[in-house]
């Protein structure tokens, strides 16, 4: 854009102030111990040009746009949930904050086919993009998006996206990221959830590419009654490393979270898993429940897995729970003793641990789109019956 | 069809633990052979030493299976020439439906025997069949296998699977434990009708109650790893009436 309105540049000078301030985080850092920035930091990165498709078929003032086209909404929302302060990265993307890509539903809408927004790099080398997110829902909308982050080729491309969601009260939405970038990549992501009073926000991550990934993702739960369901899957090989680190947040009563990630780990691979809840004082009668399991293929795939629960409401119910290993060798026996090859029985195995995130998708169309992935992906050919 | 001479098997992570102490047994084609003992007999080891579980190894003695070394085979390759386990203790697994299960699990036995795999319609026509055969309806079908399924589902899913392979040597390992008496009679009907002459079926069970439904052409009452006792249905109504322990002396004398 030629110039930018007054509201974006201040935006942008608080998030390098805030980057000039902090810098990279480093291996130090207790949130980032696990994960190694300086692939990133050491890089000179070119200023990239990527771009947003939107595929959607919706009704009359839903809005589907880039940033001239949804100024508006933007002002309004953007910087509002992903805090600058909470993360470096987030303020670095804050800082050349552009590609901006909208999505607002207003109140009482209903979108009923999925609204599918792709991010791709043009051109080459190694190159910096700051893709970014903002979705918008009003008081009882409803929605379906698939944001997915493709395959920029061989190329060592650096995206730090960010996203953030605002669910009405009693809003709806059905959100699924994929990351399939290159093995070369790196991908820095951020998602901020800010839920009204009994909406629901169903969010599935699946990271599948990148070399070094590190996906934050953090809900708010700001009003009543509020549900949330917090699904994560990675599927990753060769040298790739992923962090998922969540943090749900109960800020009021009656709300409940379920949050399911699986990984599966094969080669050198390595994932790190951190999901912290926090029930704040008042958050009564909150039911939250969490989940990793980790699936190691090989000896020198690695996971570490942290739950942190911060409670300081006195009725609630949360639990958690990780698990970490190889492949059950009963289950392995069981397949075998039907005649399955050990390859075809370790395959399956493999993939019903994956597809059993996937299920948690409403979606039919677009769980299987991932379940197609997914199979490609563990060379899992033929097709789940009918 | 089943040859079984001198079996002998350990555990396979404590080679001092032996289980089967010399095993002897035959079954012939279009037999039901009934195995009953008491608890920790052996029983469900050779269930699993006959299905090729790793848990298990085989340390001296002799199966052959329709001429055949069975105990050089792989778990795979014995399912595939129609051995089939029907578990204790079935394993859930997670993501996968059953009918995606059954269908990988009949393909890989129809490529062995060089037979076209079949499609998922295909197949769903086999499925309707089998169901109706054995009077079941498809409710858990498209549930991922045996998870979250009650003790009842999950022995009746085993049958469900053996009326699928259509094994030729079938073995029923504890079937009826857990069961109430319907679906005891639900489980052994199935069996039942999958009775034919050119097949055999081997009952491990603890109790005899299951042999009401189930009618064995021999019973063998197996102690201490081997084959203590053997007789006709009736010896498991002795078995019954008077328990296991007037057994064992004549075992020790053996």
């Amino acid at each position: 854009m030629s110039v930018a309105p007054r509201w974006l540049t201040e935006l942008r000078e608080k998030g390098a102030a805030r980057f000039a301030e902090v810098g990279f985080p480093t291996t130090r850092l207790e949130a980032w111990r696990f994960t190694d920035v300086r692939p990133i930091a050491e890089t000179s990165f070119a200023h990239g040009v990527s771009r947003w498709t939107a595929h959607a078929s919706t009704p009359p003032h839903v809005l589907v746009g880039d940033l001239a086209q949804a100024e508006g909404v933007a002002q309004a929302h953007l910087g509002r949930y992903a805090d600058v302060s909470a993360n470096p990265f987030t303020a670095l993307a804050t800082a050349f904050l552009e590609d901006v890509q909208v999505v607002s539903v207003p109140a009482r809408t209903e979108v009923a086919t999925p609204i599918r927004l792709s991010h791709r790099f043009e051109g080459t080398g190694a190159v910096m993009t700051t893709p970014r997110l903002l979705i918008v829902l009003g008081d009882q909308a409803r929605a379906t998006v698939i944001e997915s982050h493709e395959d920029g080729g061989a190329e060592a491309t650096f995206s730090n996206s960010v996203t953030e969601i605002v669910l009405g009260n009693g809003a709806e939405l059905d959100y699924v990221r994929v990351q399939r970038e290159g093995a070369a990549a790196s991908h820095i992501a951020t998602t901020q959830s800010h839920q009204g009073r009994d909406s629901v926000l169903r969010s599935t991550s699946i990271a599948l590419g990148a070399g070094l990934s590190r996906h934050d993702l953090g809900a708010v739960l700001a009003g009543t009654g509020a549900s949330l369901v917090l699904n994560g899957l990675s599927v990753l090989s060769g040298r790739q490393h992923v962090d998922y680190h969540t943090t749900i947040d109960h800020a009021q009563p009656h709300g409940e979270s379920h949050e399911l990630f699986n990984g599966v780990f094969d080669q050198h691979a390595r994932g790190v898993f951190n999901g912290r809840i926090i029930v704040r004082p008042g958050a009564q009668r909150t039911d939250s429940k969490q989940t990793n399991n980790n699936l190691l293929l090989s000896g020198d795939a690695r996971a570490d897995s942290q739950p942190q629960l911060e409670i300081y409401a006195d009725d609630v119910k949360c639990t958690h729970g990780a698990t970490l290993g190889p492949l059950d060798a009963t289950a392995l026996f069981y397949l075998r003793s039907r005649g399955l090859s050990p390859q075809a029985a370790k395959s399956l195995l493999t993939y019903g641990f994956a597809a059993d995130v996937l299920t948690r998708i409403a979606n039919v169309p677009v769980r299987d789109d991932l379940d197609r992935a997914i199979r490609a992906r563990l060379g899992v050919e033929t097709r789940a019956a009918a | 069809m089943l040859e079984i001479k001198g079996l002998k098997a350990t555990v396979t992570t404590d080679a001092k633990n032996e289980i089967l102490k010399g095993l002897d047994l035959s079954v012939r084609a279009g037999e039901v052979h009934a195995i009953m003992g008491p608890n920790g007999s052996g029983k469900s080891t050779l269930a699993a030493v006959l299905a090729g579980h790793p848990a298990y190894t085989v340390t001296g003695g002799t199966v052959s299976y329709r001429g055949k070394d069975l105990l050089e085979m792989s778990p795979e390759d014995r399912a595939r020439e129609g051995v089939f386990l029907a578990f204790q203790y079935p394993v859930a697994i997670r993501g996968i439906t059953n009918s995606y299960f059954l269908r990988s699990a009949l393909n890989a036995i129809r490529k062995h025997r060089g037979q076209e795999e079949l499609d998922p319609l295909d197949f769903l026509q086999v499925l309707e069949t089998k169901l109706k055969q054995i009077g079941w309806d498809d409710s858990f079908l498209n549930r991922a296998v045996n998870d979250g399924f009650s003790g009842g589902e999950k022995k009746r899913n085993e049958i469900l699977q053996m009326a699928i392979l259509e094994p030729t040597l079938a073995i029923l390992d504890e079937t009826d434990s857990g069961l109430d008496i319907d679906a005891l009679k639900t489980v052994a009907e199935a069996v039942n009708a999958l009775r034919r002459p050119d097949r055999a079926t081997v009952v491990v069970t603890h109790y005899q109650r299951l042999l009401n439904y189930i009618v064995p052409d021999r019973v063998h009452v197996l102690a201490g790893g081997r084959i203590v006792k053997s007789g006709g249905k009736e010896l498991a109504l002795e078995l019954e009436a008077k328990g296991y322990d007037w057994i064992k002396p004549e075992a020790v004398a053996v």
